[in-house]
């Protein structure tokens, strides 16, 4: 690189290759094991896939619609820091008529880049150096990454099957008191496991919240994917909003990926903080990706409605499919991923994905991925068409040397 | 509708024990459902949707949209009539509609005569039948909420977190 520029070879520079070192906080970020693996998929070539962590539905067309007329009509420009007004307002009034607690649109809400982006926001904003959050073992890769970056210490806490993979009350009271945490990051539906929480399970953890005087950073982008009991988002807990930074967005619900839009509400004096590191590093988010998701909110209830209803079906047939070929699969309550254990097989995770991969072309990702504890598990999607889903189901079933026969009896 | 027949509808296909796998029902409680959706005439016909210009290879073959304004006679409602209509084999499908005309009839032919042929020889001259409109239909885009024509392959990666 140095020989590029001509300054520096007469510049008392001379050794740009020493300098050029990447940052000590970059390098000791745990290394991605299994990148190797990904690249070994994304090369290959007529994969089934149930690797994938996005709806395999589009985004529907009035949403679509709406963001090529917005581009037809000239729309191209910034937006405010915290987003456009009338979409916050559009949040506000979502929530409100969705699940009854609301924010200020003003003060108290913040358009984000992805819930990618809120995630790092809202560390940056809260996290002093070697503050401990606490953080669900497996988890969602980027977690403990974002933690460690804003300077603090992920206290990881191991979950697993007998639990459906759910924190208790009584292990974030003893890691809270144990480490005194500052926060702690809750995800449900969980991204890899499914688990999610009853209005009767978050009544005791958010007891212990309040008394160990936690911040919540939740992570509810599945939320409308939740299959066996109504979502009940924190903030709707009493005297609880004080605590939660309640991260949500477009992804998901909407089959938006790729437009990335998500949304922070919180104590204005977090979103202040907050919108001041958004605005330095990323301005704000795509004016075309707002006009979008406003819309989305406006009238897409119908489309999450429908998508749920083929999720729920696509879980059913996994869950009873891999149970009865010797996958041990417990009932994820949401999102859109079944969490098998392969611990019958012998194979370590990143084994068992590596030859599945190799000898019957089906791609998915091996548990290790997402933490510790969940060596022994691999996540597969079922957002994949049903035709795919039951392709993937008899190479499974191939490879493990058993039949199974989903059609006929 | 029950799910059964959401699932029915979108792939007639689907056997009972892939039903059974995707509701969480028996594969018992499933057959007898759909038996009985079959006796009862929830369920009419199980049949594949063709892209007709596709499946023609060459033969001519045509289609027309017919507004028919029928003149109501006392104790002849539009169900008798209606029903001398839809009893031709050239009527596929046959509507009731509010507006300016009363049955919205689609008829097919091999060709323009063969329609133009039903439409004087057999539905202008019944007693009842005032008025027709006859649109020929150019091209078909999209039937029963499928788009006939073959989307593009949309590419996600394979795997991503």
């Amino acid at each position: 690189m140095h020989e590029l520029d001509p300054r520096l070879k007469h510049s008392g520079v001379t050794n740009i290759k020493e300098k050029m070192q990447i940052a000590k906080r970059v390098q000791q970020l745990a290394p991605s094991g299994i990148r190797a693996f990904f690249d070994l998929v994304l090369n290959m070539k007529d994969v089934i896939s149930l690797g994938v962590g996005e709806p395999d539905f589009v985004t529907p067309w009035h949403i679509r619609e709406q963001a090529i007329f917005s581009l037809e009509k000239g729309f191209t420009s910034y937006t405010s820091n915290k987003g456009m007004p009338e979409l916050r307002r559009e949040i506000a009034q979502f929530l409100e008529r969705r699940y009854g607690f609301t924010y200020d649109s003003e003060e108290e809400i913040l358009i984000t880049v992805g819930v990618s982006e809120a995630l790092d926001l809202a560390f940056r904003a809260i996290i002093n150096p070697g503050d401990k959050v606490l953080i669900s073992d497996p988890s969602y890769v980027s977690y403990g990454p974002v933690v460690e970056l804003a300077g603090g210490k992920v206290v990881y806490l191991k979950t697993d099957v007998h639990n459906g993979f759910k924190l208790t009350p009584q292990q974030i009271d003893e890691a809270a008191s144990r480490t005194k945490a500052k926060a702690i990051l809750i995800n449900y539906p969980a991204n890899p496991t499914g688990a999610s929480y009853t209005k009767k399970e978050l009544n005791d953890i958010v007891r212990v919240i309040k008394k160990r005087n936690l911040i919540v950073v939740s992570d509810e982008v599945y939320d409308e994917l939740t299959y066996d009991f109504e979502h009940t988002p924190l903030p709707s807990f009493s005297g609880l909003k004080n605590h939660v930074i309640y991260l949500n967005g477009f992804s998901k619900s909407y089959a938006m990926t790729g437009f990335r839009l998500g949304y922070a509400c919180g104590p204005a004096l977090v979103i202040a903080a907050m919108t001041k590191i958004h605005q330095y590093t990323m301005l704000c988010a795509s004016i075309t990706g707002q006009i979008a998701a406003k819309e989305a909110l406006k009238s897409g209830f119908k489309d999450v409605a429908e998508m749920k209803k083929e999720y729920m079906r696509r879980r059913r047939f996994m869950v009873t499919s891999l149970n009865e070929i010797g996958l041990t699969c417990h009932n994820p309550e949401g999102a859109f991923y079944v969490f098998p254990s392969i611990k019958s097989t012998g194979e370590i995770s990143l084994d068992f994905a590596k030859n599945l991969l190799r000898k019957k072309k089906v791609a998915l990702v091996p548990g290790v991925a997402f933490g510790k504890s969940a060596e022994g598990y691999v996540r597969m999607s079922y957002a994949s068409s049903y035709e795919n889903l039951k392709e993937a189901v008899v190479r499974i079933a191939s490879y493990l040397n058993k039949t199974i026969s989903v059609e006929n009896e | 509708m029950d799910e059964i027949l959401e699932i029915l509808a979108k792939d007639a296909r689907r056997t009972p024990q892939e039903i059974a796998r995707l509701t969480g029902k028996s594969l018992q409680a499933v057959k007898k459902t759909i038996a009985l959706y079959e006796k009862d005439g929830t369920i009419v016909q199980y049949k594949t949707v063709i892209n007709q210009d596709l499946a023609m290879d060459g033969a001519s073959f045509v289609r027309a949209l017919i507004e028919v304004s029928i003149t109501p006679q006392k104790d002849v409602g539009f169900d008798y009539i209606a029903e001398r209509i839809y009893s031709f084999p050239e009527v596929v499908n046959c509507y009731l509609v509010s507006g300016s005309y009363d049955l919205l009839i689609v008829v097919e032919g091999d060709n323009i005569q063969t329609v133009s042929n039903f439409v004087a020889a057999k539905l202008s001259p019944m007693e009842n039948v005032r008025q027709t409109t006859t649109h020929f239909l150019l091209k078909k885009y999209k039937e029963d909420g499928k788009i006939l024509k073959k989307a593009p392959q949309r590419k996600r990666l394979n795997i991503s977190y």
